[in-house]
């Protein structure tokens, strides 16, 4: 936990950041603040922006225009890289994960850049050997010390998402990026990662594209709608769920009643 | 959860690991014995030939197999160890022969700088085609230039007394010298692979966005990949150059580019033994077929072989058998 570095704004904030591609305006306008803490999620419909926003904030896509700061300072210029190497961690959609080394080498290959010895080609791979012990720690934070010895590739998708989880811990966040943490998922799935998500966010702050509503309103302090690029709406799960333009826009107006009632 | 059960992964996976350890350290050992007696078996300048191209596809598969990079540029530091060890040694007599291996194997790994420097942000078919225009345009500078002979080529570069005491010019002698040089090359990779380094090299061909995610500089490692294969073919070209006391234009042609990714595919791209037994195969080919009334059609032959390579076998013959190995032995 960062306890030394609490500020009382927002962690992550966004302003005016917009990205065109050839005339199309995929992100438009956005201006987002997240809160020290909260599990914030970000959703809207299929084409709405959400993954092109994640991208530009961390650097995988360039904005056109508009300002990021992360705890205080502009991020806007920094590799994606360097925010990684700040504490501003993401996952992506489709799982992300080192598929033929085993689970434990997938966060190991996390926790060994603080060693600063990744370029050190002469060194033996026993040299990592102690950071094994932290790693199983990590696996069994998210229930998968029995796969450490398994390859990845083997692995049930649900269990993937788990893995990607540790991973991502394996850096000490201060912030974690989720996108669609849960999609593709059976029930039973997506019951042990909402359990997961709100047990590694203890002292972190998330940032979740999501389309599950159900998960949404599980974990969400705050949300954020976005439709064709643009902020719709933002508020907590009842006000946005009873906003009209959201529910025009987003779950079309009949679903919405049914959504809402889940 | 299932996970609440004794279940201690380290020392099951240390015991594995010692035991696979163990076994290979035994065929490292029986492989040794046999490089050791070949020169008593066959022609010792023919297995000089093959170490020196083993050990270039070795360098080449540390890229292609390793860091998923495909160069088709490696030529250019073959012949640029080469050039320069030949033109030390035939200039200064004074030199010993491991001198001048070095100032070739130096100026091939500022040379893989300067390419990777250039390179390394492209990916797939454009860092090829990046690769290739750069060691095109070496070949031009040397045919060019006159430190290589041009058209000619260096000759007669002496082999001389290694460490001013060794006479190399018996062949027996020389051999061991090369037998020594690619063990040293092979180890370098070796290490490398099952280094932290080769473990993130390894994270990045896996999933590249995932390792920049993870706060990886992913072009300084692949940059750093790049630069060690370079100077290992750099190596490589160097100490064929003092065996065969020539360099010429052949190993500057894009046709050795070639050459060399046949190689490495043929013995299975990605296993540390592949690229030996590809040269191994690939020279004795060449060899032999020369010899033979099918002399003009080696290049077809080849040919056809990559292709079938290509279609039925994608491992390669190391990469086969160590998949049959897997399948009925574990």
């Amino acid at each position: 936990m960062r306890a030394d570095d609490v500020l009382n704004g927002p962690v992550l904030e966004t302003r005016g950041l917009t990205k065109e591609f050839r005339g199309f305006t995929a992100v438009d306008n956005v201006n987002l603040s997240v809160q020290e803490g909260h599990i914030h999620a970000l959703i809207g419909p299929n084409g709405a922006g959400k993954t092109t926003f994640f991208n530009l904030l961390t650097k995988f896509l360039p904005p056109t225009r508009g300002e990021i700061i992360y705890r205080g300072k502009p991020i806007t210029s920094k590799k994606s890289n360097e925010i990684a190497q700040l504490g501003l961690v993401r996952s992506f959609q489709i799982s992300a994960v080192f598929a033929h080394m085993t689970a434990l080498e997938n966060v190991r290959v996390a926790l060994q850049r603080q060693l600063g010895t990744s370029f050190h080609f002469w060194k033996s791979e026993k040299t990592l050997d102690h950071l094994n012990e932290r790693a199983l720690e990590l696996l069994e934070e998210v229930g998968l010390r029995e796969y450490a010895d398994t390859l990845t590739v083997e692995m049930p998708y649900g269990r993937k998402r788990a893995l990607e989880v540790a991973t991502t811990l394996a850096l000490d966040p201060t912030m974690m990026l989720l996108d669609e943490p849960t999609q593709g998922m059976g029930a039973e799935d997506v019951d042990r990662i909402v359990a997961l998500i709100k047990r590694v966010s203890k002292g972190r702050t998330v940032l979740m594209v999501e389309h599950n509503l159900s998960v949404v309103s599980r974990l969400c302090d705050r949300i954020t709608v976005l439709a064709r690029g643009a902020v719709l709406a933002e508020g907590d799960y009842d006000e946005v769920s009873r906003n009209p333009l959201v529910r025009e826009a987003y779950m079309g107006s009949d679903a919405a009643e049914e959504e809402a009632a889940v | 959860m299932a996970d609440s059960q004794a279940y201690d992964a380290p020392s099951v996976v240390k015991e594995r690991q010692k035991r696979a350890r163990m076994r290979r350290n035994i065929f490292y050992i029986a492989l040794l014995a046999v490089g050791l007696v070949a020169p008593f078996l066959a022609y010792p300048v023919f297995l000089m030939k093959i170490l020196c191209f083993a050990l270039f596809a070795c360098a080449f598969n540390l890229l292609l197999g390793y860091a998923g990079l495909l160069s088709f540029g490696h030529a250019a530091f073959l012949a640029t160890g080469g050039y320069v060890t030949g033109y030390l040694l035939a200039s200064y007599p004074g030199l010993t022969p491991e001198m001048g291996i070095i100032g070739g194997t130096l100026m091939a790994t500022l040379l893989g700088v300067l390419f990777g420097v250039l390179s390394i942000r492209r990916q797939g078919i454009y860092f090829a085609m990046v690769t290739l225009a750069l060691a095109q345009l070496m070949f031009f500078v040397f045919v060019q230039s006159s430190f290589t002979g041009g058209e000619d080529g260096l000759h007669g570069v002496p082999r001389g007394d290694l460490f001013g005491v060794i006479n190399l010019s018996s062949n027996l002698a020389m051999y061991y010298f090369v037998l020594a040089v690619f063990i040293f090359g092979f180890a370098v990779i070796q290490r490398t692979v099952h280094s932290p380094f080769g473990q993130v090299l390894k994270a990045i061909r896996e999933n590249e966005p995932r390792a920049v995610s993870l706060g990886y500089n992913v072009d300084a490692y692949k940059l750093l990949a790049f630069v060690l294969s370079a100077a290992l073919a750099g190596l490589a070209g160097s100490t064929k150059t003092v065996v065969f006391q020539l360099a010429s234009l052949t190993d500057a042609h894009w046709h050795m580019s070639g050459e060399v990714i046949l190689m490495t595919l043929l013995g299975g791209v990605g296993t540390l033994l592949g690229p030996l037994m590809g040269a191994g195969i690939v020279v004795s080919l060449q060899h032999i077929l020369a010899q033979s009334p099918l002399g003009n059609w080696v290049s077809v032959i080849l040919g056809i072989i990559f292709v079938l390579c290509v279609l039925s076998f994608r491992s390669g013959i190391v990469g086969e058998l160590d998949k049959m190995y897997r399948k009925n032995f574990k």
